[in-house]
């Protein structure tokens, strides 16, 4: 079962991940070509800087309206990315099958933003459950994708300290992670893909042609 | 959560037209728009939005309704354009109603909300994708749909006839002669400099704006005209209802005027959403990335003759005013200085509002909304409250509004709420501060 889930598997979810990210960025673009106004008014100066003021914490209006969604926003995007990236020993990993290893987190710093995660998903989740205009809108799916995200850094965070028997959990995290790779083409969760398209056609139509800011 | 009833409006516009629905045609409509109207943005917008409800709180109607989620701009597409795409266009008759009722009558396209997306979603659009899809089926508020077919005939939105038109011109001159010396609209001048266009409203009701317009260009030594024929109206209610191949039609007029007349220039009246029309959803629609004959606002005109010292203020206005600023010439084209220039250029004690510049609440009335007429007028101030409150905020006795949208808009909600203000639009005030030189007065 390791075996498979960290050989196989592994590369079956990258393949998925990255072709299917590409092919929703191409059938993205071929759309975007046939509703004629889109790239006409694309602008690579006000694309940017709208998307700059969307990165920053409180850069918008309503980033600093509601500042505990704000750094809890940055500080879940933020860890969720950079640690299976950096972590050690996702490098180990890698260093092992293709000789091949980068900067790594220390070991207490990772810990901590694997903790980080799966508060903020928890914070998020209360959201979904508590504030009548989320749960208006939330359906089955969010919480389904809330699921998909927050599981591998919980069964990491669980591997790590190997409090639960660990050949489970460690097999659970691994396939956790590679189901979450494998759906980010296909769910919501591709706003990984299109926030800065999305963001930058908003940006050129609200700086080019409007004349105004939108953030 | 327990929904309140909510106060049925009839309107034949919707609850008749929807009788000759065959869920084969709604079917039918609604493939055609979600796949050769739209395309990649519908697309990508769905796959983006993650039901954040962070755009809740950019809304006057969600705001004005106690932060009911009905009302706010996800909860609208939610109720409408997901509910669609879900069951693939297998919708009811009652199904297309409620949509035309949220997206026609609850919702100004003002685009406030898509400042407040993390993702930049614009839920206007999305919103005026369910318009489009109720147009197709006709299903639109009567009162709206009467002033698209306005247009549609007459090339105007009120019915009016050139006869009428030019008479009300000829008369507003003779009025505008008591006030200035030799005050004329010069009717079909060829090689004019400027074009000036007006809304469908200001001869039908709203006549002594013509009069001061003629007042205005003739103290600033303007070389202008307007023309006799269709395309002297720029305003464009089938932009609002859905129907975006009239939208087109009257758009061309409008530059075809032009063209005729071989102008250098459009200065458009006190109007937002006619120069939204004319200078974005008209072009986008017609391939034509920008408008093809330079065009600006009312406002951006008053500026300029104030800051060329065309037009000398004599005394400014006394009482204390405020501004009503206008998604589409605000949030729609960055005027706000120019508006706050020309305010403090001409009134004494201009008080600011707050949220102001792009943020600034919406009038309720813009986007087609106050178009669907008497039936929904009490959904509509109501709906706005924030905006009663926001203005009264400032302590002002008269608030200037460069928008006839806007103007009717905040009439009826200083009516509703006893602001205890009057309304006005900057060409009134324009023509009591300023200097009427020695050689044409009266």
């Amino acid at each position: 079962m390791y075996e498979f889930v960290s050989g196989p598997l592994v590369w079956i979810s990258f393949i998925v991940f990255i072709g299917g990210s590409l092919y929703r960025l191409c059938s993205m673009h071929k759309l975007a070509k046939k509703e004629k106004v889109i790239y006409p008014y694309m602008s690579l100066k006000y694309g940017l800087r709208s998307i700059i003021h969307w990165v920053i914490p409180f850069a918008s209006t309503n980033m600093r309206r509601r500042p505990l969604m704000t750094v809890t926003t940055f500080a879940f995007h933020i860890c969720l990315v950079l640690t299976p990236i950096f972590l050690l020993s996702h490098n180990i990993l890698w260093y092992q099958s293709w000789k091949i290893s980068w900067w790594t987190l220390p070991e207490g710093t990772a810990d901590i933003m694997t903790v980080i995660v799966i508060l903020a998903a928890f914070f998020f989740l209360a959201r979904r459950l508590v504030l009548p205009e989320v749960r208006f809108v939330t359906f089955a799916s969010d919480y389904a994708l809330l699921i998909i995200a927050l599981a591998p850094f919980l069964t990491g965070f669980l591997a790590y300290h190997q409090w639960l028997p660990y050949k489970t959990i460690l097999i659970l995290h691994i396939l956790s992670g590679e189901l979450m790779l494998i759906v980010i083409p296909f769910t919501r969760l591709s706003h990984m893909l299109y926030f800065v398209f999305t963001r930058a056609y908003m940006g050129s139509e609200f700086g080019a042609v409007r004349n105004s800011k939108d953030w | 959560m327990a929904e309140p009833a909510k106060e049925i409006v009839v309107d034949p516009g919707l609850d008749e037209t929807i009788k000759k629905l065959t869920p084969k045609k709604i079917e039918d409509t609604i493939n055609k728009v979600l796949t050769k109207g739209a395309a990649a943005r519908l697309k990508v917008y769905m796959q983006t939005c993650v039901h954040c409800g962070l755009c809740s709180e950019a809304c006057h109607f969600y705001l004005s309704h106690d932060k009911d989620p009905r009302f706010s701009p996800v909860g609208k597409v939610k109720q409408t354009l997901w509910e669609i795409v879900k069951r693939k266009g297998r919708v009811d008759g009652e199904f297309i109603k409620n949509c035309s009722r949220i997206a026609h009558t609850e919702c100004n396209v003002c685009r406030r909300c898509s400042m407040y997306c993390p993702f930049g979603i614009d839920m206007a659009y999305l919103l005026l994708l369910v318009r489009r899809i109720c147009a197709l089926l006709g299903v639109v508020p009567q009162y709206l749909q009467d002033t698209v077919n306005s247009h549609a005939v007459t090339m105007n939105q009120m019915w009016v006839k050139q006869d009428e038109w030019i008479d009300t011109l000829q008369w507003q001159e003779e009025d505008a002669q008591d006030e200035v010396k030799n005050a004329r609209i010069p009717l079909d001048k060829e090689g004019a400099e400027i074009m000036y266009s007006v809304i469908g409203p200001e001869p039908k009701f709203l006549a002594q704006l013509l009069g001061n317009i003629s007042i205005i260009m003739t103290v600033a030594g303007m070389d202008w005209t307007m023309p006799s024929f269709d395309g002297w109206d720029n305003s464009n209610m089938p932009m609002y209802s859905g129907d975006f191949e009239t939208m087109a039609r009257v758009e061309r007029k409008h530059f075809e005027a032009a063209f005729k007349l071989k102008v250098k220039k459009i200065v458009m009246g006190e109007c937002g959403h006619a120069f939204r029309g004319a200078v974005y959803d008209g072009p986008k629609w017609l391939a034509w990335k920008e408008p093809p004959v330079p065009l600006i606002h009312a406002v951006q005109f008053y500026y300029e003759l104030i800051r060329d010292g065309k037009i000398k203020i004599a005394r400014k206005f006394e009482q204390p005013v405020t501004i009503q600023e206008p998604c589409n010439i605000i949030r729609g084209r960055g005027l706000g200085d120019m508006l706050r220039y020309i305010m403090r250029a001409t009134c004494e004690d201009f008080r600011d509002v707050s949220p102001r510049y792009e943020h600034n609440y919406c009038c309720c009335a813009g986007g087609g909304v106050i178009n669907c007429g008497p039936p929904w007028k009490k959904n509509r101030v109501e709906g706005n409250r924030v905006k009663a409150e926001q203005l009264k905020a400032t302590g002002a006795e008269v608030v200037i509004t460069p928008c006839h949208n806007c103007h009717s808009g905040i009439e009826d909600i200083v009516n509703y709420y006893k602001l205890g203000m009057h309304v006005k639009f900057f060409s009134e005030i324009l023509v009591d501060v300023m200097e009427i030189p020695e050689e044409l007065k009266v």
